[in-house]
């Protein structure tokens, strides 16, 4: 049997959660003897056909082409992975669900003729079946690695499913919410970063989008009550992770 | 992908140029064997970030404009915050400058290596990218993925993450880095600043073409060191602008099938932004190391080939090890680690060096810190207008070579100047109609 054959395909992003893959120093050589890189065009020129055993896709769709694109890389492919907040939720690009697409064009370019692009960004999950999401903004890399590892094994990744605010918990960091009053989206943000932002006394921003059942509104409530304006409330749920249902109902 | 057809002029087709940031694409064509036609496309889907920063608070870019690039969030982070600071009229200096510096220092440090080894050098060795380098040298590839994990690990110390930083907040810092955490990185950079300056030796002593430009470079410069983080904007050609002179000179184009902006000085002339830009301009003001590595390397101020600009850029990851080396042997956490200012209404400046060149910000605020207007020039917008020059170059000069030596020859050209162009908007492809 040959070595198990791993795709990473690129949609409107940054790049930034595929160089999570380049940014695995220690263990990049290793995974290519034990992988086929057979696509990923920030590390080689090398290109193999599929049908591929796992397709890492990072970024969002914005245009007719990738989402037709996005069905194609589906069929060949046995399991789809999609990494990042644009791939799961639109990322920042998504703000132009909530705004006026001709408008954003003309505002930015002086020939908006020359510019294709649908009126919305959209997550992966919206076009095609997709296996697994990673969320993050940009993803975890020690996640990265183990849904990667966990696929090949067919075993269930272990990815936290709790919020950020147990991740402060377990650092023992002192809540920024309740002792500085601080804006965060802790209680509502999927844990995976590490609570960073709390660890540096700032209120979490939300890039690894919500958790399950998160009490978007319970945590609005709070925020004002603790004195942050209601517009910036509205404009820390309209970030990267906007184009979700538990976000986006905070703001419009 | 690739798709070559011959209709009467060959054509090559390279849908996707690997071993870029982002996406884009060329289209050469050649016709009776004479070059008729260069141009570089940036077709990355466009993002709208000019449009959605409008309406956004002050404190905001910073974490927004970082998502522009993964690879080079934090130069987008300090032209944002230069900009933001310099609409509110504060001036920040001393001891958070000097974070931002060494925050900066290890974004080139990552970004230089990345780009050095793992995405250019297989070029030189006719290799598809950096896992077959290893196989035939790995000791040169772990040295290089040392280095970038020191970069990202300085980063991290600093800025919280090496992708996407969290801790910078206009005005400074949320938190200062305590002296200690910083001196841990000490012995790693040490090493890795040897494995630098074999990292000039390396790579000085790779083939080049032989290619000389004459576009004007364009640049920060500054008195004290080699810019980074802060200076004004100079060119090879005698100008010498403050970002928002320069912003008001060059003109920005939009021309067909790209969703990137060109950028033209005085709508007229190319130029170029990036490290030969920089060395050019700046080749005094070198560290100590890295200024006897350059002479070391034969490698001289008035280098103008793109093809060693591979030097250029081990030179500047020297340049990055020796100043994060000094700044943490002199660091003293800023207290407070930020400048608390209440925004003003106007028109703000920001302009610094990202790894791959200039990088301008401009922010028009409201007496409530609200953003009226935005508009970012980044390096790869400008550069493109310099690339195709090259690409010009290289192709009249080998234009009797097999299609696809043509097109990796092609490839290099653009890889010279490490185009960025999620940074731009973003696709790199190759189609050469000869």
């Amino acid at each position: 049997m040959g070595k198990p054959k791993l795709a990473v395909w690129k949609f409107a992003s940054c790049d930034g959660c595929q160089l999570s893959i380049l940014d695995c120093e220690d263990e990049l050589l290793a995974i290519t003897e034990a992988i086929e890189v057979a696509n990923f065009a920030e590390m080689t020129r090398k290109t193999l056909d599929g049908p591929y055993d796992i397709s890492l896709v990072e970024g969002s769709i914005t245009t007719a082409e990738d989402a037709q694109r996005i069905v194609d890389i589906r069929k060949a492919s046995q399991t789809v992975i999609a990494i990042g907040a644009c791939a799961t939720a639109g990322g920042i690009q998504a703000l132009r669900n909530y705004a006026d697409v001709g408008e954003y064009i003309t505002a930015v370019y002086a020939h908006p003729e020359y510019i294709s692009t649908l009126t919305t960004s959209r997550p992966i999950s919206d076009f095609i079946k997709v296996e697994l999401e990673l969320h993050g903004c940009p993803v975890n890399k020690e996640h990265l690695i183990e849904v990667i590892v966990a696929t090949l094994a067919q075993r269930k990744p272990r990815i936290p499913r709790f919020s950020v605010c147990e991740e402060c918990k377990m650092k023992g960091n002192t809540c920024v919410l309740v002792a500085d009053k601080l804006p965060c989206l802790g209680p509502v943000t999927s844990a995976g970063c590490g609570a960073l932002c709390p660890s540096i006394s700032r209120g979490c921003y939300g890039c690894f989008g919500p958790t399950e059942k998160a009490n978007t509104a319970s945590l609005s409530a709070q925020l004002r009550k603790n004195g942050t304006s209601d517009s910036k409330v509205k404009r820390m749920f309209k970030t990267f992770n906007a184009n979700t249902k538990e976000f986006e109902r905070e703001f419009s | 992908m690739k798709n070559i057809e011959e209709t009467g002029s060959r054509t090559i087709d390279v849908h996707g140029l690997a071993r870029v940031e982002g996406e884009g694409a060329l289209h050469v064509r050649i016709e009776s064997g004479e070059l008729q036609h260069v141009e570089l496309e940036i077709f990355e889907p466009p993002r709208f970030f000019e449009a959605f920063l409008r309406g956004r608070s002050f404190e905001e870019p910073p974490d927004i404009t970082a998502r522009i690039c993964g690879i080079c969030p934090v130069a987008y982070q300090m032209s944002a915050c230069l900009a933001i600071e310099d609409a509110s009229g504060v001036e920040v200096s001393g001891e958070i400058q000097d974070l931002r510096r060494l925050l900066y220092c290890g974004e080139w440090i990552q970004s230089h290596v990345l780009h050095v080894f793992l995405l250019h050098a297989p070029d030189f060795f006719g290799l598809e990218d950096a896992v077959d380098l290893a196989k035939i040298d790995k000791n040169a590839v772990e040295r290089g993925l040392f280095m970038k994990k020191v970069g990202n690990k300085l980063m991290e110390v600093v800025g919280g993450r090496a992708i996407h930083p969290v801790n910078v907040k206009v005005g400074g810092f949320y938190s200062a880095p305590k002296k200690k955490e910083l001196e841990l990185l000490l012995d790693d950079l040490k090493k890795s600043l040897d494995y630098a300056l074999w990292a000039v030796d390396w790579v000085s002593k790779f083939e080049f073409p032989d290619v000389e430009t004459s576009y004007p470079l364009v640049a920060l410069i500054n008195e004290s060191n080699y810019p980074i983080e802060s200076g004004v904007i100079a060119s090879t050609s005698g100008l010498e602008l403050s970002p928002k002179e320069f912003l008001d000179t060059i003109v920005e184009s939009h021309v067909a099938r790209s969703s990137a902006l060109h950028a033209k000085l005085y709508d007229q002339d190319v130029y170029l932004t990036g490290p030969m830009a920089r060395f050019n301009l700046n080749y005094e003001r070198l560290t100590p190391m890295a200024k006897q590595a350059a002479i070391s390397s034969g490698i001289e101020a008035g280098c103008r080939n793109p093809f060693k600009t591979i030097i250029m850029r081990t030179i500047e990851t020297v340049v990055a090890f020796e100043e994060a080396i000094r700044l943490i042997e002199n660091y003293t956490p800023p207290n407070p680690s930020y400048i608390d200012f209440k925004p003003k209404a106007g028109m703000g400046y920001g302009a610094t060096e990202a790894p791959r060149g200039l990088i301008l910000h401009r922010y028009e605020l409201d007496s409530e810190g609200i953003i009226k207007q935005a508009q970012i020039v980044p390096p790869t917008s400008q550069n493109q207008a310099a690339i195709e020059e090259d690409l010009k170059k290289v192709v009249e000069a080998n234009i009797g070579l097999e299609l696809e030596d043509l097109t990796k020859y092609c490839e290099t050209a653009i890889r010279n100047h490490d185009p960025c162009i999620s940074c731009s908007a973003h696709f790199l492809d190759v189609d050469i109609d000869s």
